[in-house]
């Protein structure tokens, strides 16, 4: 694992490995001399460096080697602390939480650079040289020599924010360090499929046609046969929809645990997480994590960290699944309940509400103003490839509700009829705008302009603290050839590899602004859009 | 662990009575290598580390000296039954219950093919099924089969599969010979899947992925003694049952109190269904996918207990139980196998004409002037001067003599054929010897 890893090459540990290879437990006293000495190394090393670099010319080499952030160049004074420096760390899989100095240096990347550091001196004044010449570049690849000055003290430095590996798809050094991550995690790279329209190259794009499950054994023994049914249930799309995805994640999760043993000279809080990050990698594979999935993951992986370490792995076991029990009863099954019962207030009689989509919180909320004997009619707009409208056209006509159904073609003139808008979201977040299937936007924008209130539904552990203004920079691709479809016998598209300026582009999300959503109802209550960072704040300090 | 690999190879090749009187079916060389080998190597190559094989005594003996069995690098837990015959392969997964802890992937010895193994899993795995097998467009064998005079009719019995719409879903499972007053079709089927695709020239490759439940369901069942004669027919009418599809608490206490006779049947029968734990219940309703549209039910029509089949139409998959069927695939292990078609040990001489996709075994001894086109030679066989052997088999430890014509032959191990010998066509059975200047065509020797 990589905290041995590090251990090795920081050979000062020499009695620390010896009693591991006798067998010996570790001590308290013993796992935080180790402790202390790893960060006494990474001090020792980091001082070397600036010794032997004025501008800290290695973090400028190993930044190259390492992704960069591409919004740091207006950063500088925030620039990677030398301990944020050496730990790509794996990026994490939601786009919010951020390597802290993490634990794991690559304690190698560190040793070559010193032993050629004479070469590197000279090196460093030519390029010193041309910078100054050429004047601060603001572009992505330079960090600015003064953040190197900033440097030593910014050890204390805030968390810096980076781009997760996802959207850098098309920067051939992150991809490099995503292939090196996941084969240290022994989980297969999945490549990308087709031809990507330009504008979103540096998203991923996979084939639903080639699953990631090719390239493992059959019996898979590295990932546990749940994280594996459930990866390929997230490829094919069987479980889709952000909720779904986040309860049959848990589930996997719970599967998981108990069938997680202890290995001796391991603590369960430490080991368990490791174990699940080489799983969330291989989930992200098959299909990017949504917002809720990364909230779910942050909140078993805290739960997991706050397992005292004299609980009894039983006893432990038991605790981590009833968290996920409460977890999903809270957040999910109790936090629809009490949406539905805002919402209800919202509904009245003679009511025309159009939904877009198949969004199970919609559904939910209106099976249950039905149930309360509230009189409305509903209008389904559905849009392809997905076509995911069918089936909540199905759910409400089952449940008795009278429904018709459009296409998003015919949405604005459908709308002079209707009298409120129901949306689901995929994420809220934190600037107030709404993450949601394509399109929804799309309806957000013609009901303000027909003057038809717009209601977004959404569970507060949706909410995220990704910040987005546009649809490209973060988005999903789905498989371009969902969009071929075959008509009385001919597929125009089938071909469409060959030809040369031809793309496809099947995008799965999109971002509404808050200037079109009146209300957002969520189980805290009726918030408007721009009150969400609010409850972030208050989430965090509850937390 | 996902997945326990079983291998049946207690089989007793009926069908091809010429080989297997001496040899057992699994032991019969194909490419040079015992025909269990290959689903072996299969498994071996998708990633499984251990294999439960069950076979024969007789056959475990040769096992254990076959240096070719020795390169397989899995751990094989040889478990031995009776020859007697009676025993069916899920009378033997009845015998091994105790050792199954998870499910099962049932595989024949005689199967031979390059699929991709993980499209018949990821069916079992992504859609939660019961019951995941393998099918593949039958191939006509077109090479005359030694031995038998004339084209021999296929009189086999048919087997009828009907699968939906996305031809992946098994609906429906017969053979010719169950179903004497024509096909019928239950109108619940019909309801559920208004189109289905009935084919008939599909070859079961025996490939079966069974859920842990379905085992405890045949440790219970002491009737079924046949996977895929008896077993498989059940599971698939057993999709559509009722039972299967309701099970509230009220229509339990009926069906309970109608079949008390057949009470511990009924509860084992749940049992294979699927019991999905509430929170995957959960997922299912809240995820915004549906298998099948058009009507008003959720996703497998709320079904439990589904059977879901890969059809493969491209590459290799034979099934060798019949003699025509061992020589198409002798004829095509060439391809299948990485190593190279001539044995490094095998003393070729340099006037002889080799085709491509011939393998010779190891220590052969082929002399001068012989043309060996499209033929397979085992080990330890030699072939003297002027012979020439095309679209041949030739098993172990046979001696050619010289000037021999042989011609679309199966020759079992310790054979000689005598000088100046010409066979078309002909089976000439173990140790068996053909006098000189001998001219045969189309005859079984034994």
């Amino acid at each position: 694992m990589a905290e041995s890893g590090v251990t090795d090459g920081l050979c000062n540990t020499d009695d620390i490995e010896r009693s591991k290879t006798e067998g010996k437990e570790l001590t308290k006293e013993e796992k935080q001399r180790l402790r202390k000495e790893k960060k006494q190394q990474k001090k020792n090393k980091e001082k070397n460096d600036e010794k032997t670099s004025h501008e800290g010319e290695k973090k400028k080499n190993k930044k190259k080697k390492e992704e960069q952030p591409a919004g740091s160049a207006s950063q500088p004074p925030a620039q990677p602390s030398p301990k944020a420096v050496p730990a790509p760390a794996p990026p994490p899989p939601a786009a919010a939480a951020v390597p802290v100095p993490a634990s794991e240096a690559p304690a190698p990347a560190d040793k070559p650079a010193k032993s050629k550091a004479d070469l590197k001196a000279e090196r460093r004044a030519r390029q010193e040289a041309e910078r100054a010449s050429k004047g601060k570049k603001g572009d992505v690849g330079q960090p600015a020599p003064t953040g190197k000055l900033k440097a030593p003290p910014s050890e204390l430095q805030p968390v810096v924010k980076r781009l997760p590996e996802h959207v850098q798809v098309d920067n051939p050094e992150v991809v490099k360090k995503l292939a090196k991550k996941l084969e240290r995690q022994q989980i297969p790279l999945r490549s990308d499929y087709g031809y990507k329209v330009s504008l979103f190259s540096h998203l991923h794009q996979y084939s639903r046609k080639a699953p990631l499950t090719q390239q493992l054994g059959i019996p898979s023994t590295v990932i546990h046969p749940a994280i594996v049914r459930l990866g390929l249930q997230y490829s094919q799309g069987i479980v889709a929809g952000s909720n779904a995805r986040s309860v049959a994640l848990l589930h996997a999760f719970q599967q998981v645990i108990r069938d997680y043993t202890t290995p001796p000279n391991e603590e369960l809080s430490r080991d368990l997480v490791n174990k699940l990050k080489p799983y969330i990698s291989f989930l992200n594979q098959c299909r990017p994590l949504s917002a809720s999935m990364g909230n779910a993951i942050k909140y078993i992986k805290k739960e997991i960290s706050n397992i005292p370490s004299q609980c009894k792995e039983e006893e432990a076991k038991i605790k981590l699944l009833n968290c996920i029990e409460r977890y999903i009863n809270e957040k999910i099954v109790l936090a629809a309940k009490a949406i539905a019962k805002y919402s209800i207030e919202k509904i009245s009689d003679g009511d025309v509400i159009l939904v877009y989509g198949c969004s199970s919180l919609v559904n939910h909320i209106l099976c249950e103003a039905f149930e309360k004997k509230r009189k409305f009619r509903v209008i389904v707009v559905d849009s392809r490839p997905r076509l995911e409208g069918r089936e909540a056209l199905r759910r409400l006509v089952q449940k008795g509700i009278s429904c018709t159904y459009v296409l998003i073609s015919a949405v604005s003139y459908i709308l002079p009829e209707v009298s409120k808008v129901f949306l689901g979201a995929h994420a809220l977040l934190a600037n107030g705008y709404v993450m949601s299937r394509v399109g929804t936007s799309q309806i957000a924008l013609v009901a303000k302009a027909f003057n038809v209130p717009v209601l977004v539904c959404c569970e507060t552990y949706k909410f995220c603290e990704r910040v987005q203004t546009d649809s490209f920079v973060s988005n999903e691709l789905d498989d371009p050839d969902d969009l071929i479809v075959t008509r009385k016998g001919k597929t125009q598209l089938e071909h469409w590899q060959k030809v040369p300026s031809l793309g496809l582009l099947n995008l799965v999300y999109d971002v509404t602004p808050p200037d079109f959503v009146d209300l957002v109802i969520t189980d805290l209550g009726m918030i408007p859009c721009t009150s969400v960072p609010v409850v972030l704040r208050v989430k965090n300090v509850d937390q | 662990m996902e997945l326990q690999a079983v291998l049946m190879a207690a089989g007793g090749g009926s069908r091809m009575p010429d080989l297997t009187y001496n040899t057992p079916k699994p032991m019969l060389p194909v490419g040079n290598k015992p025909l269990m080998w290959h689903p072996l190597n299969l498994l071996e190559r998708v990633g499984f580390e251990e294999v439960i094989v069950i076979t024969t005594k007789e056959v475990q003996k040769m096992m254990s000296t076959d240096p070719k069995m020795k390169d397989v690098k899995m751990k094989l837990d040889v478990v031995c039954i009776q020859e007697d015959g009676d025993m069916g392969t899920a009378d033997a997964l009845r015998h091994i219950q105790q050792k199954i802890k998870t499910d099962v992937l049932v595989v024949s010895c005689d199967l031979i093919t390059d699929v991709a193994l993980h499209e018949v899993v990821d069916l079992f795995r992504a859609h939660n099924a019961t019951l995941a097998m393998l099918m593949s467009k039958a191939h006509d064998f077109t090479e005359t089969v030694p031995g038998q005079k004339g084209k021999k009719k296929t009189g086999e019995q048919r087997d009828f599969v009907g699968v939906d719409q996305s031809g992946k879903r098994l609906l429906f499972m017969a053979n010719e010979a169950d179903l004497e007053d024509g096909l019928s079709i239950r109108k619940s089927i019909m309801r559920k899947h208004p189109r289905m695709h009935i084919k008939t020239g599909l070859v079961d490759a025996h490939l079966y992925c069974l859920k842990k439940a379905v085992v405890d369901f045949l440790a219970d069942n002491k009737s079924i003694s046949s996977i895929r004669g008896e077993l498989l027919p059940y599971l698939v009418r057993k999709q559509f049952s009722k039972t299967t599809n309701c099970p509230k608490s009220k229509d339990d206490a009926d069906d309970q109190t109608q079949k008390t006779a057949d009470g511990s049947t009924n509860s084992t029968e749940l049992l294979i269904c699927s019991r999905d734990e509430p929170l995957l219940q959960l997922a299912q309703e809240r995820s915004c996918w549906n298998d099948h549209r058009g009507d008003m039910s959720e996703a497998y029509h709320g079904g439990k207990l589904r059977c879901y089949v890969h059809i493969m139409d491209q590459g290799l998959c034979y099934r060798v139980n019949t003699l025509a069927a061992y020589i198409e695939a002798n004829r095509l292990a060439s391809k299948l196998l990485e190593e190279p078609a001539v044995h490094p040990s095998a003393v070729i001489s340099e006037r002889c004409q080799m085709g491509p996709d011939s393998i010779i075994g190891a220590q052969c001894q082929v002399a001068d002037k012989t043309s060996i086109k499209r033929s397979t030679i085992g080990n330890s066989t030699t072939v003297k001067e002027k012979v020439k052997v095309t679209n041949s088999i030739i098993m172990h430890g046979v001696t050619i003599e010289e000037g021999c014509n042989i011609h679309g032959c199966v020759i079992c191990s310790n054979a000689v054929i005598g000088r100046g010998a010409d066979l078309k066509y002909c089976l000439v059975g173990n140790g068996q010897q053909i006098e000189a200047e001998g001219k045969h065509r189309l005859v079984s020797r034994f």
